[in-house]
C-alpha cells in the first residue's frame, strides 16, 4: 500500500470531496469543502477532476510520512508548507519521494489550506461520497465522520507529473484585504422594513468565534427581525442568511442542516463563501447586494472552468 | 396558488400550500418523484418538508427560466388534480415509555404518566417532513393535550432512537444528538441505516402508530440501555 502516514492530524484536518449529494430529502448535510475554490485549485494543479477527495487543513499544523512518490498541491490559507525542510510554494503543485516528510506550519492569514495529491486519497464513500460529516458520522478516512487522527493512514497511488505548476498570481485571494461579501437578497428580505435592510448592507458586523462548519455566526447591532411568515420549516441552501428572534445572523455553511425555520434575508453569493471560510474569528465583515442573475452567470463561469 | 421563488443561485423554492394538511404530505411526495423524473440528472437535491419542496438544480444542466419553464406546467397539473386516497401503509413501532422527561411532561400537562403514553400512543401519525438530522422525521399531529414548547435549554446529548415531543409534533432521534425535545421513550429499531438500500425506515406522507412495550421486549428488540 502507498499512502502517507499521519504524524501530526492539526487541530481540525477533515477529508472532504464535492459533498454528499443527492440525500437531503433523508436529511443527510451535504458537508464538503468550506472553500470551494481553493478546493478546485488544488485539484487542478494536479489534472485530478472535480470533487477529487483532498484534505482540508483547518489552521495548519499537518505532519505526513511519505512512503509513495507523487505529487501534491496546496492552496488555501497562507502556511509554510515543507517537505524535509525544504519550502514550498503555496498555490503551487510539488513533488514528493517516499520516506520524506511534509510539514504545514500554522495558517498566517486565512484559516484553511486544502492538500490534494494526484488521483486523490482514499476513503470509504458513504452514500456516493467520502465527504467528512462529524455530526452525522458519515464519512471520512473510516467512514465514521472522525477527523484525521495521528496514525491514520492516507493511501493514494503514485504518480509522476512533468514539473511544477501554480495557480496565476491573479486568481491568489488577499486574506489580509477587509472582505466585502456579495448578499442575494429574497427569502423573507421583504418582511423586513426597509430600514433593518439598510442598516444590515450599512454597518460593519463580525465574525462570532462561535462559527463553526455548520454555520457562520455574525455579531453586530441586532437587526429588528419581522414576525415569521413562515411557521412551517422548509428546506434551506448553503449561503442562506437566517436571522434567528436576537437579530445577530447565521450564515448557513457546508456542514448545514438541510431544513430551517428562520425568517431569511438571502443568500451569500456562491463565490463568497470561500472567503468567508478564510476569516478568523471577530473579522469585520461587510456585506453588499448582487442581483441573482448575475450571481448565476459568475458561477457559471467559475463551474465551465472547473467542472466542465 | 403555488409560489415559485429563488433560493438562492443554485436552489428553487415551491410554496405549495399555506398549510399543512394529513393529505399534503402524500401529494407532496407524488410531486418530488415527478420532479425527479422530469429533471434527471440537473437536479442535485429535493427537499419536501411540510407546506413546500426545494430543488436544489445543477447551474450548468439547467438555467433558472428553463427550470421554471419545465416546473410549470407539473405544478399546474398537480395543482387541479383530484387527491389520490391510496391507501398509505402504515408502520408501526415499538415504544419502550421509560422516557426521562416522562413525569416532568406529564405534570406539566397535568396529566398521570399512564394518560401520556395513552395520549401519545393512541392516534395515528404522518410523516410530515425529513430534515433536521439523517432520518429525523417529524410526525404530526400530537394530541392537543400533550403540546409543549420545546426545553428553554437543549440537551447536548440525547440517545439514538429517543422518542420526543414538542409543540404539535413528536419524532424518534435516529442518531445520538444535541435536542431540545421532551424525550417519552426509546425505540428498539435502527430507523437511519446508510448501508440499506432505502437509508431512511420512514418515507414522507408515511402513516405511523406507536405500540407501547416494555423493558424486556425492548431489549429483545435490540435496544440498548
Amino acid at each position: 500500500m502507498s499512502g502517507f502516514e499521519v504524524l501530526q492530524p492539526g487541530p481540525l484536518s477533515l477529508l472532504q470531496d464535492a459533498g454528499r449529494l443527492g440525500w437531503q430529502h433523508l436529511g443527510v448535510s451535504p458537508a464538503g469543502p468550506l472553500d470551494m475554490q481553493a478546493a478546485a485549485w488544488a485539484n487542478r494543479l494536479l489534472g485530478n477532476p472535480w470533487g477529487t477527495p483532498l484534505l482540508e487543513v483547518a489552521l495548519g499544523g499537518l505532519r505526513l510520512h511519505s512512503r509513495v512518490a507523487t505529487w501534491l498541491a496546496v492552496c488555501g490559507a497562507e502556511l509554510a508548507v515543507e517537505v524535509d525542510g525544504v519550502p514550498q510554494a503555496n498555490w503551487s503543485r510539488f513533488a514528493v519521494r517516499a520516506g520524506q516528510q511534509l510539514q504545514l506550519g500554522y495558517a498566517r492569514s486565512g484559516q484553511r489550506a486544502y492538500l490534494a495529491v494526484v488521483g486523490g486519497f482514499h476513503g470509504r464513500a458513504q452514500l456516493g461520497s467520502v465527504a467528512t460529516q462529524q455530526r452525522d458520522g458519515l464519512g471520512g478516512l473510516h467512514g465514521d465522520g472522525r477527523a484525521l487522527q495521528a496514525g491514520d493512514w492516507l493511501g493514494c497511488a503514485a504518480a509522476h507529473l512533468p514539473g511544477v505548476a501554480s495557480v496565476p498570481w491573479a486568481y491568489v485571494p488577499d486574506y489580509q484585504a477587509r472582505p466585502l461579501l456579495r448578499v442575494i437578497t429574497g427569502g423573507d428580505a421583504l418582511s423586513f422594513s426597509e430600514d433593518q435592510l439598510q442598516g444590515f448592507f450599512a454597518q460593519p458586523w463580525h465574525l462570532s468565534p462561535q462559527a463553526d462548519r455548520m454555520g457562520a455566526r455574525l455579531y453586530g447591532a441586532a437587526l429588528t427581525v419581522p414576525a415569521p411568515a413562515r411557521q412551517w420549516s422548509q428546506g434551506v441552501s448553503s449561503g442562506a442568511i437566517q436571522v434567528p428572534a436576537d437579530g445577530q445572523p447565521i450564515i448557513l455553511l457546508a456542514d448545514r442542516q438541510t431544513m430551517g425555520g428562520y425568517p431569511l434575508l438571502g443568500w451569500l453569493h456562491p463565490l463568497d463563501l470561500p472567503r468567508l471560510a478564510q476569516c478568523p474569528a471577530h473579522q469585520e465583515l461587510r456585506f453588499t447586494a448582487v442581483s441573482l442573475s448575475d450571481a448565476q452567470a459568475e458561477l457559471g463561469e467559475f463551474y465551465r472552468f472547473f467542472r466542465g | 396558488m403555488i409560489r415559485i421563488e429563488p433560493a438562492g443561485a443554485e436552489a428553487l423554492l415551491l410554496v405549495l400550500a399555506e398549510q399543512p394538511d394529513a393529505q399534503l404530505a402524500v401529494r407532496i411526495a407524488v410531486l418530488a418523484e415527478r420532479i425527479r423524473q422530469q429533471l434527471g440528472p440537473a437536479l442535485v437535491d429535493l427537499v419536501p418538508a411540510w407546506t413546500s419542496l426545494l430543488v436544489h438544480y445543477d447551474l450548468l444542466r439547467i438555467s433558472h427560466p428553463q427550470l421554471v419553464q419545465q416546473l410549470t406546467p407539473l405544478l399546474e397539473a398537480w395543482l387541479v388534480e383530484a387527491p389520490q386516497f391510496a391507501p398509505t401503509p402504515l408502520l408501526e413501532l415499538p415504544i419502550w415509555y421509560a422516557g426521562e422527561d416522562l413525569a416532568a411532561v406529564a405534570a406539566a400537562c397535568a396529566l398521570s404518566v399512564s394518560e401520556v403514553i395513552g395520549a401519545h400512543s393512541g392516534v395515528e401519525y404522518r410523516v410530515g417532513a425529513i430534515g433536521f438530522a439523517p432520518g429525523f422525521a417529524y410526525l404530526s399531529e400530537l394530541d392537543g393535550r400533550l403540546v409543549l414548547p420545546r426545553r428553554s435549554t437543549p440537551r447536548t446529548h440525547v440517545p439514538a432512537g429517543s422518542l420526543a415531543i414538542a409543540e404539535r409534533q413528536t419524532a424518534i432521534y435516529p442518531q445520538a444528538s444535541p435536542g431540545g425535545w421532551h424525550l417519552l421513550g426509546r425505540c428498539p429499531w435502527r430507523l437511519f441505516d446508510w448501508q440499506a438500500a432505502q437509508p431512511c425506515r420512514l418515507a414522507l406522507g408515511e402513516r405511523v402508530r406507536f405500540v407501547p412495550i416494555d423493558r424486556l421486549t425492548y431489549l429483545a428488540e435490540g435496544g440498548r440501555l
